[in-house]
């Protein structure tokens, strides 16, 4: 097969040769690493790779993306971990190399969940935005050569037709001419992430992009390549785990799960809450998302469907099984001025279907606080959404002081709210409530916000959340070089496979 | 015109569908010239019968099978889903999984009960002539921006039957689009966002998109009569309190004096242009932008879209010609040439154009020559769907036009190897 053929030349590489490999600093990854790696590498570069871009997550929350600071700081962490960051420096195979198999390995560990194929887009997006930021402008053309990405320019008329139009609609041109800047013509779905922020100019089914915002188009192309990536990886690790490569499994399962947290998808809480709970739970223990969401439809008697997502699959995460949701649903519902039949037809259908008894029968996991801040926003009417990302500052207020919040604290999360740190907010309004100084985990879901109180409130018995994760992991033995790499490889050999549901996972 | 009745609803679907659905423009139209293999017949439709039974994946092989299930079943609603990889009413005998959405319209859905907190005539599910400007700018608005901006040739509007509008675009390429594309374009045409917790809901950043500006030069031809005539958005200061709400602070007390001295929105609208360009002129702070009157306009007029009608591929948006239960009236295309004529109220009921029928068929079985097949096809001819029939034929004709052009041009391609 090929791979031989790639292990051949990798004995023989040397000096330009190597550098040969890996043209550029940055890569789009589209093809998989060929060579062996001992177990104890890749389990190194696994972690590493981890830690990167756990990095680039905090200082995408600590800092303003693209700002000096941000810049400097990633810099800092990427040559910290030797992996490659800049053209132009000597030596850089190895660093490179580094970078190469490690995306891979990550892929392996973090495709296996939505949770998780998110978080890891994100980062992988973000990284490849830091890197492609600091790509000098003549090697740009060079990188979307070798990646396969081709744009046309447009000619001098074409452009002077179109300046005011093209200035007014791209936020990253400043001044009243376009001069210099080359501008590129390309079907509008290719720019989805420009022009769906209304940041590009589309005329007739083209977008107008100038050459500071193709980052966006690589990035969307880069996410969209992933994410099938991903897909296809999904489906292909039980063929690639059989055997002998089983001893990878607990590593990859201990690699993605300790950095974004349980789904809380499994029903071991099924049962242990009564409906008449609820009202009082939802006060002392519900995050103020899901408390707005159960007042709203106590008082309406009604939820839209966004509400009902989120609020529904919450309250499956805490403990009600199947027949009480549809209780609980139907009691309110009906309370209003539906009519019982009514309900059963169009309500309880998606009730069932949320807890995986209808149509693709998929359990459906809680939203995670990511994706509530991050998708579908709240509309007229709506009452969905996290408070902290979603409201006015001065409704918000008036919010916190309803629900018996202490001044100097409201100032204090309304600042964290400021700076768009939603979920600290949400952490700190945790610490008040329960008056606790320090709440001692970092929140990433509401589900995780429910049991921790709980935790406090019942002094750690009761509704018990299991413990995150084992805390030794069977080490692997790095007895002899192990072919991780010819299993990543057969990936790519891998089929075309349905993507429904995916891509609106990745779309958000 | 007759009064709907819906007691009588079942004998007049009966009829409706016997002989005044339009049956071969419908078919026509989702079948799309037969270009792709299986197309119509892999489309899913779903009935509502009486008492809100409803039938998912209903599909059929030609004209004439959709035909006599229509007639058999008699439905209170027909809902078009998506096109599938397999024929929806045997999606049960295929493997889980395999069974998926691939092709639809991409649709839009614009309701007027989202507007409730800018409409000071109705709320929720009724609307007046007073309100339904909203409706009119809102397909101005859009149907420009798919147009124009993503070039968009064949885009049926039509009325709900109630109080919306639907929008089908019908281009091959984008019957195609993936979900995120179509959410992405659900987002470009957005501007009015958050929920009950947010007051302010538009705000514009310093450089106006042309899609903006755009929309706002079709807006400002309506708000005055609309706005400030119609619906009298500062009419008192209950009203006005709520527009205050969206203004910098610090215009507050010097508006609210000026209010009080006026006699009419028209006059206090001037005023709070004035005010604002005059804060704007001497403030550099961001809050007072500008864009303050464009961002009340638009919060007031600018469309709203549920985008999660538009997303998913295999959601299903009530069809044309399908009767609307509560009110009767027939979900008829709507003429672009003549939008601001357009008026719900003149839509014809499914009780009158059965009458109409009555009468014509009284008179003819006088001289009863007629075959019943001449009947059938010349039914809605004679009642006042005709028009409406006429619009949907001439929306039917562009789609062919350019399906001629695109074999022709693949037939070039081929000729020039």
């Amino acid at each position: 097969m090929q791979f031989s053929g790639g292990k051949m030349r990798k004995q023989r590489l040397a000096g330009d040769q190597r550098s040969a490999c890996y043209p550029h600093s940055l890569q789009f990854y589209l093809q998989p690493p060929s060579e062996n790696i001992s177990l104890i590498e890749f389990e190194n570069l696994a972690i590493d790779r981890v830690k990167l871009l756990k990095s680039v997550e905090n200082l995408g929350v600590s800092h303003m993306k693209g700002t000096d600071e941000y810049q400097n700081k990633l810099e800092a962490e990427l040559r910290r971990l030797k992996f490659s960051y800049r053209e132009n420096l000597e030596d850089e195979y190895e660093p490179r190399r580094r970078d190469h198999i490690s995306h891979f390995i990550l892929r392996l560990a973090y495709c296996q969940s939505e949770d998780l194929r998110r978080w890891f887009i994100q980062q992988e997006m973000d990284l490849l935005r830091f890197r492609f930021s600091i790509l000098p402008k003549d090697k740009i053309q060079d990188f979307l050569k070798d990646s396969h990405l081709q744009f046309e320019a447009i000619s001098d008329e074409g452009k002077n037709l179109r300046e005011q139009e093209i200035i007014a609609s791209s936020p990253s041109l400043s001044g009243p001419h376009l001069d210099m800047e080359t501008i590129y013509k390309i079907p509008f779905a290719d720019a989805l992430d420009l022009f769906r922020g209304r940041r590009v100019y589309l005329e007739d089914g083209f977008a107008y992009v100038p050459l500071k915002d193709i980052v966006a188009i690589i990035l969307n192309e880069f996410r969209a390549k992933l994410s099938k990536a991903l897909a296809v990886t999904l489906h292909s690790i039980p063929l690639l785990l059989s055997d002998e490569n089983q001893r990878l499994q607990p590593l990859l399962n201990h690699t993605g799960h300790s950095y974004t947290g349980q789904d809380y998808s499994t029903q071991r809480n099924a049962g242990k809450i009564s409906l008449d709970q609820i009202d009082l739970l939802s006060t002392k223990s519900f995050p103020p998302c899901m408390r707005q969401l159960h007042k709203a439809l106590r008082e309406n008697h009604h939820l839209r469907h966004g509400g009902r997502m989120q609020y529904g699959l919450f309250l499956k995460g805490i403990g009600l099984t199947l027949e009480q949701a549809l209780q609980f649903w139907k009691q309110e519902f009906v309370r209003g001025k539906m009519d019982p039949d009514k309900f059963e037809k169009g309500y309880s259908y998606n009730i069932r279907h949320s807890f995986g008894k209808e149509g693709k029968r998929t359990d459906y996991t809680p939203f995670s606080c990511l994706k509530i801040i991050l998708t579908n926003p709240p509309s007229q009417g709506d009452y969905h959404g996290c408070p902290f990302r979603h409201s006015d500052p001065e409704l918000l207020k008036q919010k916190l002081q309803s629900y018996a919040i202490s001044p100097g604290g409201i100032n204090q999360i309304l600042d964290l709210v400021k700076g768009t740190h939603y979920q600290v907010a949400c952490q700190k309004y945790f610490e008040m409530l329960h008056n606790v100084d320090d709440c001692g985990f970092s929140l990433t879901h509401p589900n995780q916000f429910f049991f921790e109180s709980q935790r406090i409130l019942n002094g750690g018995k009761d509704i018990k959340k299991e413990s995150i994760q084992p805390e030794t992991q069977p080490k692997p033995s790095a007895q002899k070089t192990k072919d991780a790499s010819s299993a990543l490889a057969s990936l790519n050999s891998s089929l075309e496979m349905d993507m429904e549901g995916l891509e609106d996972y990745f779309s958000g | 015109m007759e009064t709907f009745d819906s007691a009588d609803l079942p004998e007049l679907l009966k009829l409706y569908y016997r002989r005044l659905f339009p049956y071969a423009q419908y078919y026509r139209w989702l079948n799309y010239g037969g270009v792709t293999k299986n197309y119509f017949q892999n489309r899913e439709f779903s009935f509502t019968l009486k008492d809100d039974i409803y039938i998912r994946y209903q599909s059929f092989n030609n004209q004439s099978e959709l035909e006599k299930e229509i007639q058999k079943m008699n439905p209170y609603k027909i809902d078009i889903g998506a096109v599938y990889s397999h024929r929806p009413s045997q999606h049960n005998t295929v493997k889980l999984g395999a069974f998926q959405a691939q092709e639809k319209e991409l649709v839009f859905d614009i309701d007027m009960t989202d507007y409730d907190d800018v409409r000071r005539c109705c709320s929720s599910a009724d609307i007046c002539s007073k309100c339904w400007t909203l409706m009119t700018m809102a397909i101005r608005i859009i149907d420009r921006a798919l147009k124009e901006d993503f070039g968009f040739k064949h885009r049926l509007w039509v009325y709900s039957g109630r109080r919306g509008v639907h929008c089908w675009v019908c281009d091959e390429s984008v019957r195609k689009l993936s979900s995120a594309v179509r959410s992405g374009i659900v987002e470009y045409l957005s501007l009015v966002k958050g929920g009950a917790d947010i007051k302010k809901k538009v705000h514009l950043s310093e450089k106006i998109h042309p899609f903006v500006r755009r929309s706002i030069n079709i807006i400002k031809k309506y708000f005055e009569e609309y706005a400030l005539v119609g619906q009298d958005i500062l009419e008192d200061r209950e009203s006005w309190d709520k527009i205050l709400a969206l203004v910098p602070e610090m215009m507050h007390d010097e508006l609210q004096r000026d209010f009080q001295k006026c006699q009419s929105s028209l006059q206090r609208w001037e005023h709070l242009k004035d005010t604002a360009s005059k804060y704007q002129s001497n403030n550099k702070n961001d809050k007072c932008g500008p864009w303050l009157e464009w961002e009340i306009m638009l919060q007031y007029c600018f469309p709203r879209l549920d985008i999660n009608v538009s997303k998913g591929i295999n959601h299903l948006l009530k069809s044309p010609f399908s009767v609307h239960p509560k009110t009767g009236r027939i979900s008829v295309p709507i003429d672009l040439q003549k939008v601001d004529q357009f008026d719900p109220f003149a839509v014809p009921t499914i009780s009158s154009i059965c009458h109409e029928l009555n009468i014509i068929s009284t008179n003819e079985e006088e001289n009863e020559a007629e075959s019943d097949v001449k009947r059938k096809t010349r039914g809605y001819k004679k009642t006042g769907l005709a028009p409406y029939v006429k619009v949907f034929e001439q929306f039917l004709e562009k789609l062919d036009e350019s399906r001629k052009g695109e074999l022709l041009k693949k037939s070039d391609l081929q000729k020039d190897f």
